[in-house]
């Protein structure tokens, strides 16, 4: 599988990373190899095979649909790189 | 015995606390000249010493009235920079993270202060434990202690590569990692330490930095088995703000080191083989099997068919999961923050300058195999045969009690090797990456030493929740190696 530098460009979008122009065609270069590597995977008969969803041979616990945690906005809002009267703060969504 | 202080063994400074030949502050303070010693490894993104020495007085405290809460108290041991810790300074080895001061304390890490041990400082890693040999950390690479005969500086493995050349080191009597593909196992095949990741579940992951999170596991790093063992039980257990956290009893891992395992019977896989694997780890693993055998175990060879799929299917399965778990990371509740005119800009600069190379290309790997059109393609396979992957071990696990491997198909590297071939550095995992992708624990024991003069690990794998069987060979196969874990 080889990606082209707009489908990479489209991924880090998607990914909300920012890669610079001139970096874009060694990416491409890089990712590219690490998916024909994993190609190797379509040798494996999978037919019938169903796919893992949990590793672990358990039940999810269930617990009453209760508030149980929370009421302390100083200790949340402790470590926020910008904040304004008891909330997040980010640039405009809204014109 | 003070000039020994660094070079006790957990359970031979437990004993020593209780015999009360020793005091906590003696033990820490011991230690953490040997950290101020030696900074030129990098070990440490983060010393502690005052909570260090606080919690070794209240330790001593508790021991003078006779209330020692047991075999860990009092104990120095290091933590690798993934577990939240509260107040600390916690990095995950990523600028994201920059000031990251958590206000809250990972489950293991509170079962172990708990538990009386007393935390020395915060152990350096691959950027959000990806890597295998702890060269992507935003706060620069770890020295292996080791040099080798080329006595050039080595990686020490990773990503715990910080927890385990601080073990090899004797900076701390022992420390904690995390398994997400080998993280635990593989530095401590190259740092010549005990290291070893639990079943799926057995720790709990609240707090901890999220990687991958149907594969991430705590698991203890130290110089002895028995010091796993008991480590393992003081970080274990049942929580129930991990929901995958298992609710089974906890045993005493320690207990089950008899020193026997007569008629235990060992698979050995004929699958776990690479190209270019040195001769001497073969002969290694080929003398592993005899030293099994002459203490009474029966080796009988298994077939792992899938073996050399789950390395793809891991860097399918683990990238996705990150992409998911990473997405958190945007600038707005903690961390670093790159302004932008629009909060998409803001998200793209922060990601771009705040996740260094390899992190970047795990995302865009997961995003990838998760977008629409890619996703039955790749995710659905990995899903599929890491399904196959599981079967083959349940199958094996038939027949035999435990699974011998090596640990990794290379001893350590000098840093600077194989960072231009992500796929080279990948290989590192391939003897580990199977029982991650299974859940299953395994072990990762020092066995020898190369041609070089440098440590190679052998690894024991287990039954789901079979820890203390695991335990019992991993003792009896270090007893037989008699290997002498001192850094030259």
């Amino acid at each position: 599988m080889s990606l082209d530098t707009k489908t990479v460009n489209n991924i880090a979008f998607l990914a909300r990373i920012k890669v610079e122009d001139e970096r874009l065609d060694h990416l491409a270069g890089e990712l590219s190899a690490i998916l024909d590597w994993i190609e190797q995977l379509a040798e494996v008969d999978t037919e019938g095979v169903l796919p893992m969803t949990s590793v672990a041979e358990a039940t999810l616990p269930w617990r009453k649909d209760v508030v149980n945690d929370g009421g302390y906005p100083e200790r949340v809002l402790a470590n926020a790189p910008e904040r304004e009267d008891g909330f997040y703060t980010v640039p405009k969504v809204v014109e | 015995m003070s000039a020994a202080l660094t070079d006790l063994t957990l359970a031979q400074a437990r004993d020593a606390l209780a015999g009360g030949e020793v005091t906590a502050l003696e033990l820490t303070d011991a230690h953490l000249a040997a950290m101020e010693g030696a900074r030129e490894l990098n070990a440490f993104i983060t010393e502690t010493p005052e909570i260090a020495r606080q919690r070794a007085k209240d330790s001593d405290g508790r021991r003078a009235k006779g209330e020692a809460a047991g075999p860990m108290d009092g104990i120095p041991i290091a933590i690798k920079d993934l577990f939240c810790t509260e107040g600390v300074l916690t990095t995950a080895g990523s600028h994201i993270l920059d000031g990251f001061t958590p206000p809250y304390e990972s489950t293991v890490t509170q079962n172990l202060k708990d538990a009386g041990a007393v935390m020395l400082g915060k152990t350096n890693l691959d950027e959000f434990a990806m890597g295998s040999a702890n060269v992507t950390s935003y706060y620069g690479n770890v020295i292996n202690p080791w040099k080798g005969a080329q006595a050039k500086d080595l990686v020490p493995g990773g990503s715990s590569g910080g927890s385990a050349a601080a073990v090899a080191a004797r900076l701390c009597t022992a420390a904690i990692g995390t398994d997400t593909g080998g993280s635990i196992r593989q530095p401590a095949s190259f740092c010549g330490i005990v290291g070893m990741k639990p079943t799926y579940g057995r720790c709990s992951r609240w707090g901890t930095v999220a990687f991958a999170s149907s594969l991430d596991q705590a698991g203890p790093m130290t110089r002895t088995v028995r010091d796993a063992a008991i480590l393992l039980g003081a970080m274990a257990g049942h929580d129930p703000k991990d929901s995958t956290s298992a609710p089974v009893a906890l045993p005493d891992f320690e207990a089950a080191l008899s020193g026997d395992i007569r008629g235990l019977k060992i698979g050995i896989p004929k699958e776990y083989r690479v190209e270019n694997m040195p001769d001497e780890i073969e002969a290694l693993w080929k003398q592993g099997v005899e030293w099994m055998k002459e203490a009474g175990a029966e080796t009988v060879e298994v077939s792992l068919p899938t073996t050399k799929y789950a390395l793809p299917t891991y860097y399918i399965v683990a990238p996705a999961e990150a992409s998911s778990n990473l997405a958190r990371y945007d600038g707005v509740r903690y961390g670093l923050r790159i302004p932008g005119n629009t909060l998409d800009e803001m998200y793209e600069n922060t990601r771009g300058e705040g996740f260094g190379d390899e992190v970047q290309r795990r995302i865009l790997i997961g995003t990838y195999v998760l977008s629409a059109g890619y996703y039955d393609a790749y995710y659905l396979k990995a899903q599929k045969v890491r399904t196959r992957i599981a079967e083959d071990f349940r199958a094996a696990f038939e027949a035999v009690d435990v699974i011998l491997t090596p640990t990794a198909p290379s001893t350590a590297f000098a840093i600077g090797e194989k960072m231009d071939d992500p796929v080279a550095m990948y290989l590192n995992d391939v003897f580990t990456v199977p029982a991650s992708l299974a859940g299953l624990p395994g072990i990762s024991v020092p066995a020898g030493l190369s041609g070089d003069g440098l440590p190679l690990g052998l690894q024991l794998i287990a039954k789901p929740f079979a820890e203390d069987t695991l335990f019992r060979a991993a003792d009896v196969l270090e007893s037989a190696a008699g290997f002498d874990g001192r850094p030259k």
